[in-house]
């Protein structure tokens, strides 16, 4: 299935009821199989793009299609988030199957799906404990699993590493790319650090400072699968140094306004 | 040549110790002196009666039907204004126009001291076992409605979000996010809401009964019976200390993730 973002700007009140315009007229598309990175400075509404495509929120103008078939109890979208919102009051299996409840499976094929995805993501041997118990690293990976249980045509990542400490970051990616070589879900993921996008992603869309618009798409010259030793590839290099060039202005205006 | 200083430890002061061997005799030591004191006749029985007079009459069991009495009111009024408590707390935390409704009937009852009631649910219900139940429901409805509503409102909208972008419905957010993120909050409810019942069942006892343990208490000291008095007060404080440490136990079995 094939995600189109056509012409959406979205505008809200903040809290003291002033309208903030967070996009403008932003138009993207991701296609099946297709891994696409979101970068931007910070608060340049890349979260907020994310929350449009998954119905969390709606657009004040444009819109998101969602092109092509959807199988009957397959979810369009499944949401990875930074501070992984896992339910504490769940173990790690009953975490994995919260989405299956919802589409109304039942028991038996709940705890099958959970356990194949558990050990897709490396969980096994962790079902019943409960998420306080686990590390932050092991806590996304349920929040991975999570989101694969539902099998999403679209699978959405909120920053899913940056709460992590950069070592952990590193092997998550790892164990992301191995994934996605295996399930070759679309994924649509957004951060703001660049050699993250780049050494993941088919293509990276770059976003301005708010009201966020498209300032470029950079595709990557990577060949798949991804191997550490890219990270040093001059394709890498070339598209980091790109993408860099792009937001340098617009980075430094964010830090300046910041100190203000 | 530089001297070699240790470190002090400067947290010294802020030590808590145990001191297991002081716990344990502190309890048996007030219970020693207290019979002490009576033995000797230094204290009329009148006035204190001895602790073994009073474990003898508890064990004789002859107050046992008081205590089946008040032990029925205390649980069903506990148990009916939990539930209530909680349904009320939940769709006041959930639903706007509950809240709206809600919020300001609550605020405007929550203040009345529940034993003033009394009279008015006797002239409503009757003397007999049912007004009494009403004033205890009553008095641990509040305390539950307002600490499972607070519970739901301070849910993490972080979980709202994921599970409404998991496909949870209104009802599925009640029972799978609201209801578990309030049960920490619904628990110390239910501990206030302990001490509040017994002490309206002792109240509502004393003012119109012929049975239970308040009604125990009053009459013999209408009678001058102080032993029985005593047993009432010591029947009273075990119910209390018994239904704390339940709920205690309760609370570590409903919320594993807390442990």
């Amino acid at each position: 299935m094939r995600v189109a973002v056509e012409r959406v700007s979205k505008t809200y009140a903040d809290r003291r009821g002033a309208s903030v315009e967070a996009l403008r007229d932003v138009s993207l598309t991701v296609d099946a199989e297709e891994f696409v990175a979101l970068l931007g400075p910070s608060g340049c509404g890349k979260s907020t793009l994310l929350a449009l495509v998954a119905g969390l929120l709606a657009p004040s103008a444009g819109a998101i299609y969602f092109e092509g078939d959807l199988p009957p109890g397959r979810a369009a979208t499944a949401m990875v988030f930074q501070e992984f919102a896992l339910f504490p009051w769940r173990t790690v299996q009953a975490n994995v199957e919260f989405g299956l409840e919802e589409a109304g499976l039942p028991a038996a094929a709940r705890a099958a799906r959970a356990r194949d995805l558990i050990q897709l993501t490396g969980l096994a041997g962790f079902e019943a404990r409960y998420p306080h118990q686990l590390s932050g690293g092991m806590r996304q990976r349920v929040g991975i699993a999570r989101a694969l249980a539902v099998d999403p045509a679209v699978l959405l990542m909120d920053e899913p590493f940056s709460a992590l400490d950069a070592q952990t970051r590193q092997l998550m990616q790892e164990e992301l790319l191995q994934i996605w070589e295996r399930t070759r879900t679309t994924i649509l993921y957004v951060t703001h650090n660049i050699q993250e996008a780049v050494y993941l992603a088919d293509r990276v869309v770059v976003l301005s400072r708010r009201p966020g618009s498209v300032l470029a798409t950079v595709p990557v010259g990577l060949a798949r699968p991804r191997a550490e030793a890219m990270l040093g590839a001059p394709a890498f290099i070339a598209a980091a140094d790109r993408i860099w060039s792009l937001i340098k202005s617009e980075a430094r205006e964010a830090l300046r306004e910041a100190g203000a | 040549m530089s001297a070699r200083l240790s470190a002090p430890d400067r947290t010294h002061a802020l030590e808590r110790r145990a001191h297991p061997v002081v716990r344990v005799l502190a309890l048996r030591g007030v219970v020693v002196l207290w019979e002490l004191v009576t033995r000797t006749g230094w204290v009329p029985a009148l006035f204190l009666p001895s602790p073994s007079g009073v474990v003898e009459m508890l064990a004789s069991g002859e107050l046992l039907v008081h205590v089946a009495t008040s032990l029925r009111r205390l649980l069903l009024g506990f148990g009916l204004g939990a539930l209530l408590g909680v349904s009320v707390g939940l769709a006041v935390g959930f639903f706007s126009l509950a809240e709206a409704v809600g919020t300001p009937l609550i605020a405007a009852t929550f203040p009345i001291p529940k034993i003033a009631l009394l009279p008015l649910l006797i002239l409503w219900v009757g003397i007999g076992e049912a007004s009494k139940v009403a004033v205890i429901t009553l008095g641990v409805f509040f305390p539950m409605a307002i600490n499972t509503y607070t519970g739901v409102r301070n849910a993490d909208p972080l979980l709202i979000r994921a599970a409404v972008s998991f496909g949870a419905g209104r009802f599925s957010l009640i029972r799978k996010v609201m209801l578990p993120s309030a049960l920490p909050m619904i628990f110390a409810g239910l501990k206030l809401g302990a001490g509040t019942a017994l002490l309206l069942l002792v109240a509502a006892e004393m003012i119109a009964a012929n049975a239970g343990i308040g009604f125990l208490v009053l009459h013999a000291q209408n009678l001058m019976e102080t032993t029985k008095l005593m047993v009432g007060i010591v029947l009273l404080s075990f119910l209390g200390i018994v239904s704390h440490w339940l709920l205690v136990r309760l609370e570590r079995l409903a919320i594993p993730w807390k442990a």
